[in-house]
């Protein structure tokens, strides 16, 4: 077994104009048994930066809490949020230092930058960063959703037609693993809100 | 032990705190995850005014494409440039912890930085890890005492060369130069004989792929030509794509949060006005 196929995941981002998406399904499994259907795995740093963490869930959240403590340390330090590309250097920093004994998370990175610049990035387990200018994927249905993404994905494109073509590939891509899938969280964040939606999706 | 790794941010240096509960997994019969590779083709040449490396942009996590499009050559100081084969973050993490180490020791010296001191800590940082840091880089300067080419395996022996190729595809790529390269070969030469080097490592080798990046040093400084060939542009996706419908797919629940207004700290002397 490999060991992301413990719980199971999917995670995607996208980038539109002058906006961002990103999403995750919403199943908890031990392997092959479902555990939760309303399991987060979406976290928000600050009102402009968010973090999808895929692979062993247990990995994931304390990846998560070691997160916001270091950017609340920064937060009180510098007295101003971080950039994303300064988030993305934190944790590409902290997953290397566990390069020889890694946690087992693959980070899916997505926030608005200077001048509302959407950012998107992701990692391995080892923190080798990989920035993307159109879409990151991670998890179990990483496979499928490349593919999925590939040809769904257009350049530059609105806040509401950004929402529905992650969530279909989404919610096709999930459809492909069983380790995946009950329903789908998806986050779209433009310069002046963000939309948080619950997707329906099948519960097999 | 495990409350002082987790609470104070790192002074640097690895650590091994979770290296004992990763192997109980793998008793029990789990798989580790696979790493991004850069199974690359990444090359180096010496010419008349300097040196020139290649790179292709392919990155892959076992047998799928991750990153069509990746940067293989990395910065090392102004004048020195390094390719990266292998692990993806041990080559990122290597040669920006030598960067960062070269900038230091600029400024306590106020002199150029030379390739060979770029060689030698890279060269005794991968010889202290025994080669479990697996980076296999090709580094390329010009400094005071002329153009230097070198490549570094990654336990940490080097060999100094008129002409490199490392990675994957480094056979296909050697097969161009053998054949090909001769002494002082002027720069659009050199830059000819690297892309098509780089090119049969594209095509030959399925670890590498996608596009030719190209960085000339010479003493008058750097030309980082960044996707300088692109030899696969993307021919299937029609021009107006698929087009979703707003609406068309199931909501169960919506929450709009407005963004909060950033306060604006006007500092200084905007009284004055």
């Amino acid at each position: 077994m490999q060991i992301f196929e413990y719980n199971g995941s999917a995670l995607v981002a996208m980038v539109g104009k002058n906006c961002f998406a990103i999403a995750s399904d919403r199943r908890l499994g031990v392997q092959l048994q479902t555990i939760a259907t309303d399991f987060q795995k979406i976290y928000k740093i600050h009102g402009r930066l968010f973090i999808g963490l895929a692979g062993l869930a247990t990995d994931a959240q304390t990846l998560y809490q070691r997160l916001i403590f270091r950017h609340k340390l920064y937060q009180l330090r510098e007295e101003r949020d971080m950039k994303p590309e300064t988030f993305a250097s934190l944790v590409s920093a902290i997953l290397y230092e566990k390069r020889f004994g890694p946690y087992f998370c693959q980070p899916v990175i997505a926030g608005l930058g200077k001048d509302d610049k959407p950012f998107i990035c992701t990692m391995d387990s080892i923190g080798a960063k990989e920035l993307a200018e159109d879409f990151v994927v991670g998890g179990t249905a990483s496979e499928s959703l490349y593919g999925a993404c590939e040809s769904m994905y257009k350049p530059d494109m609105k806040p509401e037609e950004l929402f529905e073509t992650i969530s279909q590939a989404l919610l096709s891509s999930v459809d492909r693993d069983c380790l995946s899938g009950w329903g789908g969280h998806v986050i779209v964040v433009t310069p002046d809100d963000i939309t948080e939606r619950t997707l329906k999706g099948r519960m097999d | 032990m495990a409350k002082a790794a987790v609470d104070v941010p790192p002074k640097g240096g690895f650590s091994f705190d979770l290296c004992r509960r990763n192997e109980m997994l793998v008793k029990k019969g789990a798989e580790l995850p696979k790493f991004r590779k850069t199974g690359t083709t990444i090359v180096g040449l010496v010419f008349k005014d300097g040196v020139i490396l290649g790179a292709d942009t392919r990155a892959t996590e076992g047998p799928i494409v991750c990153d069509k499009n990746c940067e293989k050559i990395h910065y090392m100081a102004p004048n020195i440039y390094c390719c990266g084969a292998g692990t993806a973050a041990d080559t990122e993490a290597v040669t920006d912890m030598v960067s960062s180490q070269l900038a230091l020791h600029r400024y306590a010296t106020g002199r150029e930085s030379r390739v060979i001191t770029a060689l030698t800590l890279l060269k005794s940082h991968l010889f202290s890890y025994q080669g479990h840091v697996s980076a296999a880089l090709v580094l390329g300067g010009v400094d005071v005492t002329g153009p230097h080419l070198h490549t570094i395996y990654p336990h940490g022996s080097t060999d100094t060369l008129p002409f490199a190729t490392m990675g994957s595809g480094s056979l296909a790529a050697m097969a161009m130069f053998e054949s090909r390269y001769k002494e002082g070969m002027t720069r659009e030469e050199g830059i000819k004989l690297v892309c098509d080097a780089i090119c049969s490592g594209i095509f030959n080798d399925l670890g590498s792929g996608s596009n030719v990046d190209v960085c000339v040093i010479t003493k008058d400084g750097k030309d980082y030509l960044r996707n300088h060939q692109l030899p696969n542009p993307r021919t299937y996706v029609s021009t107006r794509g698929y087009s979703f419908t707003k609406g068309q797919t199931e909501v169960l629940s919506t929450k709009i949060t407005p963004m909060k207004e950033k306060v604006e700290i006007i500092e200084g002397d905007a009284m004055e006005e």
